[in-house]
């Protein structure tokens, strides 16, 4: 099992690789110049050229590439073109509101569409189990900007009880955040929910179709011990893979809904300095995020042992 | 005479699709007394299984519909039993085995909690209790080293090991009726006797009465005391088991003696016969034949056969046939 | 049983969200092709003094900030999440096919494939698309690539997994005996089986490619502002949510139905071509 760990930590390596070199490049393609950008319209070209060698632009690529590899290795993330500070404490200064909203959304969509799913499928065919996954697919369907306006409109212009803009912090008491996050929360979640309702009926469908289901009811088992002890434990994994893979799509609405929703979090960060050209906030943000996605991915492979005892690694 | 366990009138069993609707099972009508071992005898596709299945209502609703005159154990009528009280009763007062041990139990649950979960459910045992008691019932369905096989898995048990495992869980609440699906027929032959051997020894034990559904012939004569044949959801024979095979009664039931491989001598010129084999398949329930269901394939059918449906009646004492022809095939004439 | 096979019609009888999906898509893109025809308007052209007017005769839908003819804007919209939706599934068929294909087949690149795959997958598909339409100017083009980019991954994966199953089937060893090619066995045998999952996923990527596009132009990092595009329109609309929601509340609800339609007729398409897929897809 720890072989297994080590082997996965190892192949974590060429894919968080494969991430650096797309990122890399694909902040330094293309014609926009930091450089001229920081400049300003009304820099000469030899200031834009002696900005250029200030920040190490002039460089080949490669070169480039590995200064800065080499840095995030030792834990420094290089410095903000735009700020001058390390992107290091930018992330941190915008991370509390993305991390808080990020978490939040998973517990709660988890909490709400796995019991959806699992209903949907005993219940499979009725009017239950069409309504809920017709809710399901708008939710899908519904891009996460849209609902977070409409939620907007319908809670902060018309009823007025919910913030829409900005975000408080822990300091001001659980209650300001919680108060600042529903509306995002709920409108970053729509989709999570489609998603993980959807994958929970199925795969529980699979289940309850099973010899050892008809056994259980054979005993005597009571309707939740079976669905929720019998059934769930074995429709677990594809559920939590979905978790897994769908957290992407919760990162890209969290990035999303900041905006929408005025939060200084890391998404509105990522947009700035996108428009900024901040190449080195770019990056470690985008490697920051992916790390975060492919080791989530990795204890997912490690739970799997938890929940089926014919895996063993 | 004590009451019937199991009393069942005029069972019939629908199976609804957008399609249409199939009559499964048609008919049945039997008693089971206590302690007694009774076989239900027919090929796949005959109906016992959905039989046995509609006694507990285990099958799913839809696309089966049970129907019955009555469907009674112990004085409960079981088909209007609300779904609470009969769930009480599943696994406790009535217990069920079924063919496959390799799917039929829980892959994530180790074995000493599917046992437990019964006795803790049905029996109030306390957790501690119900180990112990599940460490009794292993050895009693003999396990060797029942302490270490509790906190295994399914799939760390033989086949054998894991019908063992069934029957444990089956008998756990000393049920008075135990239904086995075909419990050994996906098991290999020598697994096959211990097994039945252990559900004889554990229904002589607890005074169970034993429903045992088959399509093995060999498997009836060890164990049964009465015999139900089944043909395409009818019953067309019943009687003792010896009557069974002295005097079989039915000519579907001859050729399912016929069929079974002897070891017999060959024949003269050194060559060993041809098995013999029914001609003909079974017939397709959609299309319910007016007369009897057999009459396509049977060697004795007359124009009667194909126009009457033929009920079943007394040939011999206990013993009770469903042909128009049944004096002659008796006799053994054509 | 021997049963006719069910006609198209049964089918659609029974899976009408294939007849939904379909007639509503089908309605949006006529609107997006007819639209020189359903308004008089240019949904370019500014006109300051009738800024914000509310819906009238001659504005079914009202005007934005600029004066722009609202039901213009919406109706010439649709072309652009249209066009990109379908180029985007196209593009990311085709490319996602041949690369399983050949990772299917050839070891050595399946196993540096799937590594980048893996990594592009790793990054946040709104992230990854914005840096790359960042990082070249933006288009509609640059657009379309890259959101094709951002859904190759999943096409891979899947065509890869079949080829894969496939491969180790009997009758494709039997196909290989028999004196068959690489190419033929692909063409004949491999190929006729990704068709169904691939149409399927094909939608699902063309519902994705539309939202993560307006995503995009809502962020400004999209389609660029002359071209008229939901996004664009809620992008513009946001500094002016207080006063007229219905700025953004319009093309977002557009966008929604379009989606839904689109999502809707990949579900019923799913189940329709091969009821075995709702286990994968």
């Amino acid at each position: 099992m720890i072989f297994y760990v080590i082997r996965r930590l190892l192949m974590v390596a060429p894919v968080m690789a494969v991430v650096t070199i797309v990122v890399f490049l694909l902040s330094r393609l293309g014609p926009a110049d930091p450089a001229a950008i920081l400049v300003g319209d009304l820099g000469s070209s030899e200031e834009i050229q002696r900005t250029r060698i200030a920040l190490g632009l002039d460089r080949p690529l490669l070169a480039q590439y590995l200064t800065w590899i080499t840095g995030v290795l030792r834990g420094d993330l290089g410095i903000s073109i735009f700020t001058r500070t390390s992107v290091a404490s930018l992330i941190g200064q915008s991370a509390e509101p993305t991390i808080v909203l990020t978490l939040a959304t998973m517990i709660y969509t988890v909490i709400i569409a796995v019991p959806l799913g699992v209903l949907a499928a005993w219940r499979a065919g009725s009017a239950i189990d069409r309504i809920f996954m017709g809710l399901a697919v708008l939710g899908f369907s519904t891009p996460v900007f849209v609902l977070g306006y409409v939620l907007a409109y319908v809670f902060g212009n018309r009823l007025g009880i919910l913030p829409v803009q900005g975000y408080r912090g822990i300091e001001g008491g659980i209650g300001g955040v919680l108060a600042s996050i529903t509306l995002p929360c709920i409108a970053i979640g729509s989709t999570f929910i489609a998603l993980i309702a959807r994958v929970t009926r199925a795969s529980m469908l699979d289940v309850l179709g099973e010899d050892y289901i008809r056994t259980a009811h054979a005993k005597g088992m009571r309707v939740p011990v079976v669905l929720l002890i019998h059934a769930l434990k074995n429709a677990a994994i594809p559920i939590v893979t979905m978790i897994g893979i769908g957290f992407g799509v919760l990162l890209s609405g969290v990035v999303v809904t900041e905006s929408v929703f005025a939060i200084p979090g890391i998404g509105r960060l990522t947009v700035e300095s996108v428009f900024r050209r901040d190449f080195p906030v770019i990056q470690g943000i985008v490697l920051a995020m992916s790390l975060v996605y492919v080791l989530l991915n990795l204890v997912i492979d490690l739970a799997y042992t938890l929940l089926d005892p014919r895996i063993r690694y | 005479m004590t009451a019937p366990a199991l009393q069942i009138i005029d069972l019939a069993v629908d199976l609804v699709s957008r399609d249409g609707n199939v009559r499964a099972v048609d008919g049945i009508s039997f008693d089971l007394a206590a302690g007694e071992t009774l076989a239900l005898v027919g090929e796949s596709g005959c109906g016992k299984s959905i039989t046995a299945l509609s006694i507990l209502r285990l099958v799913p609703d839809p696309p089966a519909r049970i129907h019955a005159t009555a469907l009674r154990f112990a004085g409960q009528d079981l088909l209007t039993m609300p779904e609470d009280a009969l769930r009480k009763l599943r696994g406790n007062r009535i217990s069920m085995i079924f063919q496959e041990p390799m799917t039929s139990l829980n892959p994530v649950l180790s074995i000493g909690r599917q046992i437990t979960e019964t006795l803790r459910e049905h029996r109030n045992l306390g957790r501690q209790q119900a180990r112990d008691e599940a460490m009794a019932l292993l050895r009693l369905v003999r396990i060797p080293d029942p302490a270490r096989r509790l906190d295994q898995y399914p799939f760390e048990l033989s086949g054998g090991m894991r019908q063992r495992v069934m029957i444990a869980m089956a008998v756990a609440c000393r049920p008075d009726v135990l239904i086995a699906d075909e419990p050994t027929t996906a098991l290999d032959v020598t697994v096959q006797a211990q097994i039945l051997d252990l559900l004889l020894d554990l229904q002589r034990r607890i005074g169970t009465a034993v429903i045992l559904v088959t399509h093995d012939l060999a498997v009836v004569a060890q164990t049964a005391q009465r015999v139900l044949v089944m043909y395409a959801g009818r019953i067309v024979e019943e009687a003792p088991v010896q009557a069974l095979f002295a005097r079989p009664g039915h000519p579907y039931t001859l050729g399912l003696l016929a069929a079974m491989p002897h070891l017999a001598a060959p024949h003269s010129d050194g060559v060993r016969g041809r098995l013999a084999e029914l001609a003909g398949t079974v017939p397709v329930l959609d299309r319910p034949a007016p007369g009897c269901s057999f009459a396509a394939r049977c060697v004795w059918a007359v124009e009667r056969c194909h126009d009457e449906r033929p009920r079943l009646a007394e040939v011999a004492s206990m013993h009770r046939v469903a042909c128009w022809r049944a004096d002659d095939v008796a006799r053994g004439r054509a | 049983m021997a049963r006719a096979p069910s006609s198209f019609a049964d089918q659609v009888r029974r899976h009408p969200t294939i007849a939904i999906g379909g007639v509503t898509l089908a309605l949006v893109a006529l609107a997006g092709i007819a639209a020189p025809l359903l308004t008089p308007h240019d949904p370019l052209a500014i006109n300051p003094l009738g800024s914000l007017a509310p819906a009238s005769a001659e504005h079914p839908l009202g005007t934005d900030q600029l004066g722009r003819d609202m039901l213009a804007r919406l109706l010439y919209g649709t072309r652009v999440s249209l066009i990109v939706g379908a180029l985007v599934a196209l593009l990311a068929t085709v490319i996602g096919l041949t690369l399983g294909l050949v990772a299917g087949f050839v070891r050595v690149f399946d196993a540096v494939l799937m590594r980048v795959m893996d990594g592009l997958m790793a990054i946040p598909a709104v992230l990854l698309a914005i840096a790359f339409v960042a990082a070249i100017k933006a288009s509609v083009t640059t657009v379309v690539l890259a959101l094709a980019i951002v859904e190759i991954p999943r096409v891979v994966r899947l065509v890869r997994s079949v080829v894969l199953a496939l491969r180790e089937l009997p009758f494709v060893e039997g196909a290989i005996i028999a004196g068959s090619t690489l190419p033929g066995i692909l063409w004949r045998h491999i190929l006729p089986n990704t068709l169904a999952p691939l149409t399927v996923q094909a939608t699902y990527i063309a519902a994705s490619a539309i939202i993560i596009e307006a995503a995009l132009s809502f962020l400004g990092a999209g389609t660029p502002p002359e071209v008229p595009s939901w996004g664009n329109m809620m992008a513009a609309g946001r500094a002016f949510f207080l006063l007229a929601p219905e700025l953004i509340l319009v093309p977002g609800i557009a966008l929604t139905i379009t989606v839904l339609a689109v999502n809707m007729l990949g579900d019923g398409l799913r189940d329709t071509l091969d009821p075995r897929l709702r286990k994968r897809l």
